[in-house]
């Protein structure tokens, strides 16, 4: 008997290794270790062996079952792994087509660089402020200190509604507003964007609507060197650390003094090239002292509270940062324009 | 402002200074330089030549063949200008001269012809075609007989100067002339310059015997003084005063003009000359014009006045409009012997409104709206004196016939020193503000740190404590103010919820594939009504326009922002950018009044408009073009960012799809569109397929609410249930979801459409419509027996409510 058990372990194990898939594998199972399997008869036979003989073969038996058994599973995960091999090479595919398109839009230019703004002054404490784009004309120029009669206010450049009402010329109106809502007694630190008009015929450096953002800071013993300081640290988050600042003299009916804000060309470091005319500066924005007669228009006593304002255009900075050469691209709203700034 | 540094140095030493240096500390100080610019691009070899004898070239029709003297030598010169003569002083180019654009002048043979140089033209040396007499603008330039044969053209011509244009804010009009730009630039740069006294030499014959003057309003005309000067011989002005008219961009015209016009540069005060027998009177009348009354002026235009004109007249008839132009019938002409020489001060104002009228603006009227000095007006009229008895041959009469009501007075600005600290935030000391005050040329009386200034007259523009302000800190320097930060009351900066919810919305359309647009706001009339939505439309009476639009296109204020917006897709559609989606977050501007008296309401809306393919990936064959399903997608999204439930109803609007447009409600109000632009639109624009969104986000915004309660996530499992119905095909699937939701509340959390199919299969005029519901009970897990009664509720409200068939 335990010759035929050995017989039958050397016949099984050819088998196993001889089974190509796992259906012959299937078959060797049944056929060896079934039921009615050789190894299944020779235990069934045990029963006419002597009580010395039947642990021994028994043993054996179990052995040799064991034994085949394991072979079968050793070589079925084998040919598992290699059928799922095959598989998954089949399924290989071409990395380098395109993925699928996710569609995603972006801010306008504009909007970027005024939020940009907005976040650079909140950072130093300033509200945002919103004001009417239909003013009356004393917001958008009485109380600015251009009574009737001022020739900056000249109806050529304005797009008048009634003799009363306008469409605002600039963002300023916004700083009469929200001072007159102070009584006179509280601070006032604000910025405000928004769309402005002018009867400007459209080319390629005017625009009858563009943007404008005006900042005001009205306090007590608010000095000179605090609007060049507070335009300082706007200039260099704005344009980058290197970039220097200087005031030069101006003219604004709402301010005095006035002074205009040039920063260092990006482009020759200052040295004077044909970005900056030779004059090594460009020019930024518009900036002043608060004239008495705003703060006393809208309720300020002007011996006792002080401030600053500026003015700068979304646009030109813009055209500045990003080289934009035509102020129309900002309101034709080509796709082709629009989606080169979303990174911006 | 054209300011020639050649004249300015006559005025006040600046040779120590590059030109480049001097506009930069001009413009830092207070007058921005626009730009430096030479006359004439770098030229030499050029001298001063007779022509000794000029004749016809042999060979050649066109072509003169002259010998000149240029002072060392006698040159054979070749020349085609039709003007050449003998005797003339010419300009000639040398052999080694280089003339603008390097062209380098050689020895050469002209047609068998030898030519040692070249006989120029202005243009030829870099003139400016404009600023060329209109005598020489079609041959060469020919000097006055006095100028010495051999000395440097190019200095004679002044054409070595270098202009510097000033860029000048309204308040700095006492710049508007070399007086006053040398008075800025003396304090610039710490130099020295006092206009100097006039010197005028008068015949004993006195004005007033011939002359007197009268002036009817003394606040429009408050000084009016007529200086009369005889046996003038009307020619040419000196060579050196041309050069500094036309550097100053003014054409010569002849000395009596020149000189005025020299004067008005100098000082700053226009003067006119009339021709004194061709006023034909003795009598000045300043009075404003009668309504309709006429005057042919200078440009020979025939002019209607009116009752706000004031005008110069002889007693009869006009003879100028005053500060503006004066009349062509007393116009200085060549044999003009006698002129009455004006130099008045007439109000900012009334100068303005003439101006403006009659559409002229001129040198003189661009000083006199601003405020001449006071101080100067006399004294310009005797300078003129000067200079045309210099160089007119001139008899000026002594004294002057005027009208004089004119305020010359001083005005006082006091400062103290520690305000002026307090104020820049410096540490400016007593003694360098006397040190400013002194280089501003400005008297004061100092008692401790207390400074009462007087501001000189030309100066008209310092008035307050702050103009002082201004002054002493330009003077000192915006570059030496040292960097501080506010110091005052600090508070926390930031959005309002407002304008948070301005950006969460422009972020979600972003996210969504939407590209932000901005478009004008001023629109054609026909379009600012155009899709409006219909919450709009009930508010607004009409849109709101403009008194005086530039451009029809651009005449009213739109009343939605969907027209413009469509008028951007065609325009990328006519590119060939076929695919594009994008939205808007911008004002309309309703007004409920028929004629506008008050401000408009502004309402913010947020609008959008997509058309061509919605989604693409060719190499897996899909592609799916925008839908009404797609905008209502992204609408949807909308309302889920912000919290708001929408629910949309059918609607038919104009310009838009009758069977794809519904209206949006938040609740029982409307709060927008959605839907397909009109076919018959699209065409218009040239556009396939295009829908549109238009949403009142200025009420979402107020109805937005940012608390909600935290929602425990479901520890219980849900049950899925279908529904399949069939029903008329007009039932709309959102009303079936609301009955069902309705009759499954409270179980029912959730139901979705997931098929919707007509045709085959199906009786005519039905559809069939499948549903799947969410059962959940958050407390506990459901019993079928629950789900099945509550099932079996919703199945008879459906078939109740909408005639459906379960299938």
């Amino acid at each position: 008997m335990k010759e035929r058990l050995e017989q039958l372990k050397q016949e099984a194990l050819e088998k196993v290794t001889q089974a190509e898939n796992i259906q012959s594998l299937k078959d060797v199972r049944v056929e060896y270790l079934g039921k009615k399997g050789p190894i299944t008869e020779v235990l069934k036979g045990m029963g006419k062996l002597s009580k010395e003989e039947r642990p021994v073969i028994g043993q054996l038996a179990n052995e040799v079952r064991e034994e085949v058994a394991n072979a079968i599973e050793t070589k079925q995960s084998r040919l598992e792994d290699e059928a799922l091999e095959r598989q998954l090479e089949e399924e290989s595919i071409d990395v380098t087509l395109p993925g699928r398109p996710v569609q995603v839009g972006g801010p306008h230019l504009l909007t970027s660089i005024i939020e940009e703004i907005e976040d650079l002054f909140i950072g130093m404490g300033f509200e945002i402020k919103e004001g009417p784009e239909v003013e009356t004309d004393y917001y958008n120029f009485e109380a600015l200190n251009l009574p009737k009669g001022h020739p900056a206010r000249d109806m050529q450049d304005s797009f008048y509604i009634t003799e009363e009402l306008l469409l605002r010329t600039h963002t300023s109106p916004v700083q009469a507003r929200t001072m007159g809502k102070k009584n006179g007694s509280e601070p006032v630190k604000m910025i405000c964007p928004g769309k402005v008009y002018r009867r400007d015929t459209d080319d390629a450096t005017h625009s009858h609507q563009f943007t404008q953002i005006e900042g005001l800071l009205v306090d007590k013993n608010v000095r000179m060197t605090d609007l060049k300081g507070v335009l300082n640290t706007f200039a260099k988050q704005m344009f980058g650390e290197d970039r220097d600042i200087r005031l030069r003299p101006s003219f604004f009916p709402f301010t005095e003094p006035s002074v205009e804000m040039d920063i260092s060309c990006k482009v020759c470091g200052g040295e004077g090239c044909s970005v900056c005319k030779r004059t090594g500066w460009i020019e930024i924005l518009g900036a002043g002292m608060v004239h008495p007669n705003v703060l006393e228009m809208a309720g300020y006593d002007p011996k006792e509270y002080t401030g600053f304002a500026f003015g700068m255009g979304p646009e030109r900075i813009a055209m500045l940062k990003y080289g934009v050469d035509d102020i129309r691209n900002f309101y034709t709203n080509d796709i082709r324009f629009l989606e080169q700034y979303h990174k911006a | 402002m054209l300011v020639s540094l050649n004249w300015l140095q006559e005025y006040i030493d600046v040779s120590a200074y590059k030109p480049e240096e001097l506009a930069e500390i001009i413009t830092k100080t207070g007058i921005e330089v626009e730009s430096v610019e030479p006359v004439a691009e770098d030229v030499t070899g050029v001298v001063v030549g007779c022509v000794v004898s000029c004749e016809q070239h042999p060979n050649a029709d066109k072509l003169s063949l002259c010998q000149v003297d240029v002072g060392t030598e006698t040159l054979q010169i070749v020349c085609g200008a039709p003007n050449i003569a003998e005797g003339q002083k010419v300009a000639v180019a040398t052999p080694g001269a280089v003339l603008p654009g390097n062209f380098k002048i050689k020895k050469t043979k002209l047609r068998g012809e030898v030519s040692n140089g070249m006989i120029c033209s202005l243009q030829e040396l870099g003139v400016d075609e404009k600023d060329v007499p209109a005598e020489f603008s079609e041959g060469i330039y020919v000097f006055p007989e006095d100028a010495e044969t051999g000395v440097n053209a190019i200095s004679l011509l002044n054409l070595d100067d270098i202009i510097i244009e000033l860029g000048l804010t309204p308040n700095r009009s006492d710049a508007m002339s070399m007086a006053g730009v040398a008075y800025e630039v003396a304090a610039a740069i710490d130099g020295q310059y006092q206009l100097a006294d006039e010197k005028v030499t008068p015949v004993e014959d006195k004005t007033e015997d011939h002359l007197s003057v009268q002036v009817e309003d003394p606040e429009a005309n408050p000084y009016y003084g007529a200086f009369l000067i005889k046996d003038v011989q009307v020619g040419p002005s000196p060579l050196w005063m041309q050069n500094r008219l036309t550097a100053s961009g003014v054409r010569p015209i002849n000395n009596v003009v020149d000189i005025t016009n020299y004067v008005l540069l100098e000082y700053g005060q226009p003067l006119h000359a009339f021709d004194y027998n061709r006023f034909e009177s003795n009598e000045i009348v300043i009075r404003f014009a009668k309504d309709g009354e006429i005057i042919k002026t200078l440009d020979d235009q025939e002019r209607k006045l009116s009752s706000n004109h004031l005008v110069i007249t002889n007693g009869e008839e006009p003879h100028a409009i005053a500060g503006v132009m004066g009349g062509a019938k007393s116009e200085v002409q060549e044999d003009t012997s006698a002129i009455i020489l004006e130099a008045a001060y007439f109000a900012p104002s009334v100068v303005r409104e003439s101006s403006k009228d009659h559409g002229l603006r001129s040198e003189s009227s661009s000083r006199f709206e601003k405020g001449v000095d006071p101080n100067r007006v006399e004294r310009a009229g005797k300078r003129a004196c000067e200079l045309l008895e210099k160089y007119a041959n001139g008899k000026v009469l002594s004294g002057v016939a005027s009208f004089d009501q004119l305020d010359r007075s001083e005005k006082q600005v006091t400062i103290q020193t520690s305000r002026i600290n307090d104020r820049l935030g410096t540490e400016i000391s007593n003694e360098e503000i006397q040190d400013i005050l002194r280089r501003l040329q400005f008297s004061y009386e100092q008692e401790g740190e207390e400074f009462k200034v007087t501001i000189p007259t030309r100066r008209g523009d310092v008035v307050l404590f702050e103009d002082m302000l201004e002054e002493v800190a330009r003077i000192y320097g915006y570059d030496r103010l040292p960097f501080t930060l506010p110091e005052g009351s600090s508070q926390a900066g930031g959005l309002s919820l407002y304008q948070q919810l301005k950006r969460k919305t422009k972020a979600y359309f972003e996210g969504a594939g939407l590209n932000e647009t901005i478009t004008y706001s001023l629109t054609h009339e026909s379009k600012a009504t155009m899709l409006m939505s219909p919450e709009i439309e009930q508010e607004a009476k009409a849109p709101v326009g403009l008194a005086m639009p530039m451009s029809e296109d651009h005449s009213h204020l739109r009343l939605s922002i969907l027209p413009e917006m469509l008028e951007s897709l065609s325009y990328n559609v006519a590119r060939k950018q076929h695919d594009i989606a994008y939205y808007e977050l911008g004002t309309v501007f309703v007004s409920e009044e028929e004629q506008v008296t008050a401000q408009p309401n502004e309402v913010l809306r947020a609008a959008g408009a997509l058309t061509g393919t919605w989604h693409t990936n060719p190499w897996q064959q899909e592609k799916k073009d925008v839908d009404f399903f797609v905008v209502k997608g992204v609408v949807e999204g909308l309302s889920e960012h912000l919290n708001i439930p929408f629910t949309y109803e059918k609607a038919k609007l104009s310009h838009m799809h009758p069977g794809r447009t519904a209206v949006v409600k938040a609740g029982d109000e409307i709060v927008g569109f959605i839907g397909q632009v009109h076919p018959k639109l699209q065409k218009e624009l040239g556009l396939k397929e295009t829908y549109v969104f238009d949403l009142n986000a200025e009420k979402l915004f107020t109805k937005y609410s940012k608390e909600e309660a935290f929602q425990t996530i479901p520890r219980y499992p849900s049950v899925s249930r279908d529904i399949a119905l069939v029903v008329d095909r007009e039932e709309a699937a959102g009303d079936i979801v609301s009955t069902i939701s309705e009759a499954g509340a409270p179980l029912v959390k959730n139901v979705q459409v997931f098929d919707v199919y007509q045709g085959e299969n199906l009786p005519e005029g039905k559809k069939s419509l499948a549903f799947n519901l969410l059962y959940l009970d958050p407390n506990r897990t459901l019993k079928d027996k629950e789900v099945e009664e509550a099932h079996d509720n919703i199945l008879s409200a459906v078939q109740e409510n909408h005639n459906a068939e379960v299938r």
